[in-house]
């Protein structure tokens, strides 16, 4: 990601450290992840240390240090959603495209990552796939709706 | 500044207006256990050790001696059963992670706690985070911090400062309640990477 | 339409509005909440862009689509106005039958209105339908009736009335005194007086204070405060201007968990349209008060709900919780006196404002006063967004508007509170759900989430559930929650694999007094309550676990076999086609066994099983039959008659 798109999004915020999080947060939504050398230039351009920087972007759950699949597959594991066989989907899911909970695959096509409620408790269980919800899904259901992923 | 009066184990305290329940008591002589507390950086509350009674407004509660402001009338207890039993476990929580540790091993002994009583644990730290504190606000290096939360929670070097740095400092190897080990074995895997020019980042 | 500078410019609009406004012109609204978004609502609003347009209606027919209607398990939701005739799961297919039967002919669709599960009535208006006519939707109601990216909606339904009611002849301790006087509750969860907490915020030191939203709705389960959000945005931001008024606050902070897309969206677009039209920013209504808003996201943290935590987070830092006292009233954000509420404590404002205390207190109980917007879920029928006044029981709402529980299967308990609340069983039913009675309970209300448990629901496993969120979600500052909660994770998923110990139970009462006395904050200090109460109530199926090695609810996967009853086989061959671990034995005519070495346990079979056959069930705490030796296994099938 080139440092020209970073300060932009760093002078979006103000260059304020308060910022910070929302700054990672766009950075994220813009690449997908967060490269070292952007969190460098964050920590420089913000004076804000490295430790710190370390310890928010593996605190909060958005964001990842990895690169991420092309398509970020999220499964609802709420009250809700448990009760009604969140479990099974999840299981569904890792069936069809490979990977488990908080991984992505080796050709970054998808990325899988659990989610502690998603909002949309009376239709659980809840798949997101690339933002677009499924909901009331059924295993089987889930192998048809990755037939259509590239 | 203002004075305000209250009572440790039955005892009539006075105190500045701003100071905490764990300086009231030490101004008398009440000793109250602590572990991540250390007087030349900023009150953490995360042992819980230092966990006393206090009755405010109507209420009783337990609360963190090293944090809790004292208040006019506050009434405080130091050692009930209750603060023994919660004392116990924490040690024997603690002791999961660095069953050798000398502080931890003495408040063993002072509170009965048992220290297999949990299953061990892989990582010594016991995040009471006095070498990344120490750093940050003594030393202004911040080579040392944290990563993750909850149970997958580690103290974590950046090794490009540790490398600058920590050989020549060490500063915050004898605060470490659990083992020096822990902290000198990270820092030479740190170092080690940088110097084979390998530059692969290391975490703790 | 340009900035609005008055009140009396702001009533004159609102008037304006209205004149425009034919109560009689036919409306049609899609609910577009995210979970309608679910069901695909989005492919039903394009249908019926396209279908009013081909019949020539985009004039004659208005088309709103509209925030979260509540009754989402019914989704897609239309509405027709004037009559309100409801239809529901609208799919695209249905469009064209709906606009040319309902809007153009006046006829009903029968095949898409609400029918009773239970008695085979149908409703056709939606007021009429049990779900929504046992409800008192005070708060939540203006979702259905509002687009809510238009300001000019809000207006309609009469917006920004209670501001205009402060800013013209009510002081900020006036303020203060009436939302004391309607004894409103803080609904996220700590239930404290709203007013209280304004008063003490008012009265700290400093001229800089701020006002904070907290829609960080963390609870799983629970999705009010996302339906607030999303589906009336304008409201939340008067209550909030309101506040900050009495408060004497110039800045406010809304801090949305970025989950929820749609909200930030609503949230973003109607903050700008306000400062648009001057309700915010300088000198708002001629009225010399000057305020701003600003949007902050959460970044996938439960921890940040909590209001210090909350603060850390608006200030860039991780979201570890900060010892109390001193409270955010006297010492917040940036160490200036801060007043943080709920979306649903904001936007209760306008509503205290517009009825006066009086009036609001007569809704609810002695110690609860007004109404509160449950989340209905898990296994009850009519799953959604409950708003009920206060002191409604708990029957009510999970009978009368949830309409019971589904599959006829036996009601088990309902868990309130989310992951720091507990569980009622059938015993506490007729409890009047309010603030203290479910603290007698040994749960609490929390944020308004309610799942519905039922036979087939394991407490300990669901206790188990618990403390596993809480380990994913604790800052990991303190001992007591960082490792009390990681062990007693560790002692619950033992019991359920069937590796209970004597003494489990008493070392968890044990680890949940350290946890609930000593921790740091609400979550750690609630991470014993869902273990505690299924204890308290349930007690026998934890010593069912750890004694006899048998889970009740026939779910814990360790400790449960399937078995086919050889009495009730008939060899179908269903099962053995589904299970994906080939651990079915069996053939034509040939009793079906299952082999419990290669079974993984995935259920497969026991929903192939023919419902008329039911031949597959789980059993537990007792060994598995041995099968039929193989000459019994044979089926003789009665030979036809010719």
């Amino acid at each position: 990601m080139d440092t020209i798109t970073i300060d932009q999004i760093i002078e979006k915020h103000h260059c304020e450290a308060s910022s910070l999080i929302q700054i990672l947060l766009d950075i994220q939504s813009e690449n997908h992840w967060l490269p070292k050398e952007a969190l460098e230039r964050v920590s420089e351009k913000l004076d804000v240390p490295m430790s710190q920087i370390q310890h928010i972007t593996t605190f909060y759950k958005s964001f990842s240090l990895v690169p991420r699949g092309r398509h970020e597959v999220h499964v609802c594991m709420g009250t809700a959603c448990h009760v009604r066989g969140a479990q099974r989907i999840l299981d569904s899911v890792t069936e069809q495209i490979g990977i488990g909970a908080g991984e992505t695959d080796v050709d970054l096509k998808y990325s899988l990552e659990t989610v502690n409620c998603i909002g949309c408790c009376a239709l659980g269980p809840v798949m997101v796939v690339d933002g677009e919800y499924h909901g009331n899904i059924t295993p089987a259901q889930v192998a048809e709706t990755f037939k259509n992923y590239e | 500044m203002s004075e305000l009066l209250l009572q440790i184990d039955g005892k009539e305290v006075t105190a500045r207006a701003g100071a905490t329940i764990l300086e009231a008591a030490q101004s008398v002589g009440i000793a109250i256990p602590t572990l991540c507390h250390h007087e030349k950086l900023e009150a953490h509350g995360g042992c819980r050790i230092c966990s006393v009674e206090v009755d405010a407004r109507g209420r009783t509660s337990v609360v963190a001696a090293c944090l809790y402001p004292v208040e006019q009338d506050l009434v405080v207890r130091t050692r009930t059963r209750k603060l023994e039993r919660i004392r116990k476990s924490l040690v024997e929580m603690m002791m999961a992670h660095a069953p050798d540790s000398e502080q931890l091993l003495a408040l063993a002994e002072e509170y009965g706690a048992d220290k297999d009583r949990f299953g061990k644990e892989i990582s010594f730290c016991i995040h009471c985070g006095l070498c990344v504190r120490y750093c940050a606000e003594i030393k202004k290096k911040h080579a040392v911090g944290f990563i993750d939360r909850g149970p997958r929670k580690e103290i974590c070097f950046i090794p490009e400062i540790a490398a600058r740095e920590c050989w020549e400092c060490k500063e915050c190897f004898p605060l470490c309640p659990t083992s020096a080990l822990q902290a000198a074995f990270v820092l030479i895997k740190s170092l080690t990477s940088q110097a084979d020019g390998s530059g692969a980042e290391r975490k703790a | 339409m340009p900035r609005i500078n008055s009140t009396a410019e702001l009533d004159a609009l609102r008037q304006d509005i209205l004149s425009t406004r034919d109560p009689d012109k036919p409306c049609i609204t899609l609910c577009s909440g995210s979970a309608c978004q679910a069901t695909h609502c989005k492919k039903v609003a394009a249908a019926l862009d396209v279908e009013l347009e081909k019949q020539g209606l985009t004039e004659a027919v208005h088309f709103r689509k509209t925030g979260c209607h509540g009754f989402c398990e019914q989704g897609p939701i239309i509405v027709i106005y004037p009559e309100g005739v409801c239809y529901l799961k609208v799919q695209p297919e249905d469009i064209p039958e709906i606009v040319s039967q309902t809007l153009v002919a006046k006829k009903i669709v029968e095949r898409l209105v609400y029918v009773d599960p239970t008695t085979g009535e149908k409703a056709i208006k939606e007021d009429d339908i049990p779900f929504y006519k046992n409800q008192q939707r005070l708060v939540l109601g203006l979702n259905t009736k509002i687009d809510p990216k238009s300001l000019e909606d809000y207006l309609a339904v009469g917006g920004y009335q209670a501001l205009t009611k402060v800013f013209t002849g009510m002081t900020p301790e006036q303020v203060i005194a009436e939302v004391k006087a309607a004894s409103l509750r803080g609904r996220g969860g700590g239930g404290f007086p709203a007013g209280i907490k304004w008063e003490a915020c008012r009265n700290s030191k400093g001229d800089t204070k701020y006002v904070i939203v907290n829609c960080d709705e963390g609870d799983p389960g629970a999705y009010m405060d996302r339906s607030l959000m999303e589906g009336n945005p304008y409201c939340v931001l008067e209550g909030l201007l309101i506040g900050a008024y009495a408060i004497g606050a110039q800045e406010g902070y809304v801090y949305v968990r970025q989950e929820y897309p749609l909200a930030v969206e609503n949230l973003m677009a109607a903050i700008k349209t306000a400062e648009e039209f001057g309700l915010l920013g300088k000198d708002i209504l001629g009225s010399g008060f000057d305020f701003i808003v600003k949007v902050h996201k959460g970044a996938g943290a439960f921890v940040c709900g909590e209001e210090t935590a909350l603060i850390m987070s608006l200030e860039g830092k991780v979201g570890e919780p900060k010892s109390r006292p001193p409270y955010p009233a006297v010492r917040g954000l940036w160490g200036k006196p801060t007043n943080i509420n709920n979306v649903e404590t904001w936007a209760n404002i306008p509503l205290v404002i517009n009825k006066g205390a009086a009036a609001f207190t007569s809704i609810g109980t002695e110690g609860s006063k007004g109404t509160k917007i449950f989340s209905l879920v898990g296994k009850v029928n009519n799953t959604g967004l409950v708003e009920v006044p206060m002191g409604v029981t708990l029957r009510d709402i999970v009978y009368k508007i949830g309409g019971g529980i589904p599959g006829g299967k036996k009601y088990k308990a309902v868990q309130t509170g989310g992951p720091a609340g507990g569980c009622m069983p059938e015993s506490l039913l007729d409890m009047e759900v309010d603030f203290d009675q479910l603290t007698k309970a040994g749960s609490m209300m929390g944020s308004g989430g309610m799942i519905v448990l039922d036979e087939e629901t394991c407490m300990v496993d669901f206790a188990r559930y618990f403390l596993g969120f809480l380990a994913d979600e604790s800052c990991g500052k303190c001992v007591p929650c960082r490792e009390g909660v990681k062990q007693m994770l560790i002692i619950l998923t033992r019991i359920t694999k069937g590796k209970g110990r004597k003494g489990d139970i008493e070392l968890l009462e044990e680890l949940a007094e350290v946890a609930g006395s000593a921790a740091l904050c609400a979550l750690g200090k609630g991470a014993p309550n869902p273990v505690l109460s299924t204890i308290r109530h349930f007690r026998d199926e934890y010593e069912a676990h750890i004694n006899d090695g048998n889970c009740p609810a026939l779910s814990c996967k360790e400790l449960i076999s399937y078995y086919i009853d050889p009495e009730k086989c008939q060899a179908c061959l269903s099962c053995g086609k589904k299970c994906p671990a080939e651990a079915i034995d069996g053939g034509k005519n040939l009793i079906h066994v299952v082999l419990q070495d290669k079974c993984t346990k995935c259920g497969s079979c026991l929903e192939a099983c023919p419902a008329r056959f039911g031949a597959v069930r789980k059993i537990s705490g007792e060994p598995v039959p041995a099968p039929l030796p193989q000459e019994s296994r044979t089926i003789v099938r009665k030979s036809k008659q010719s």
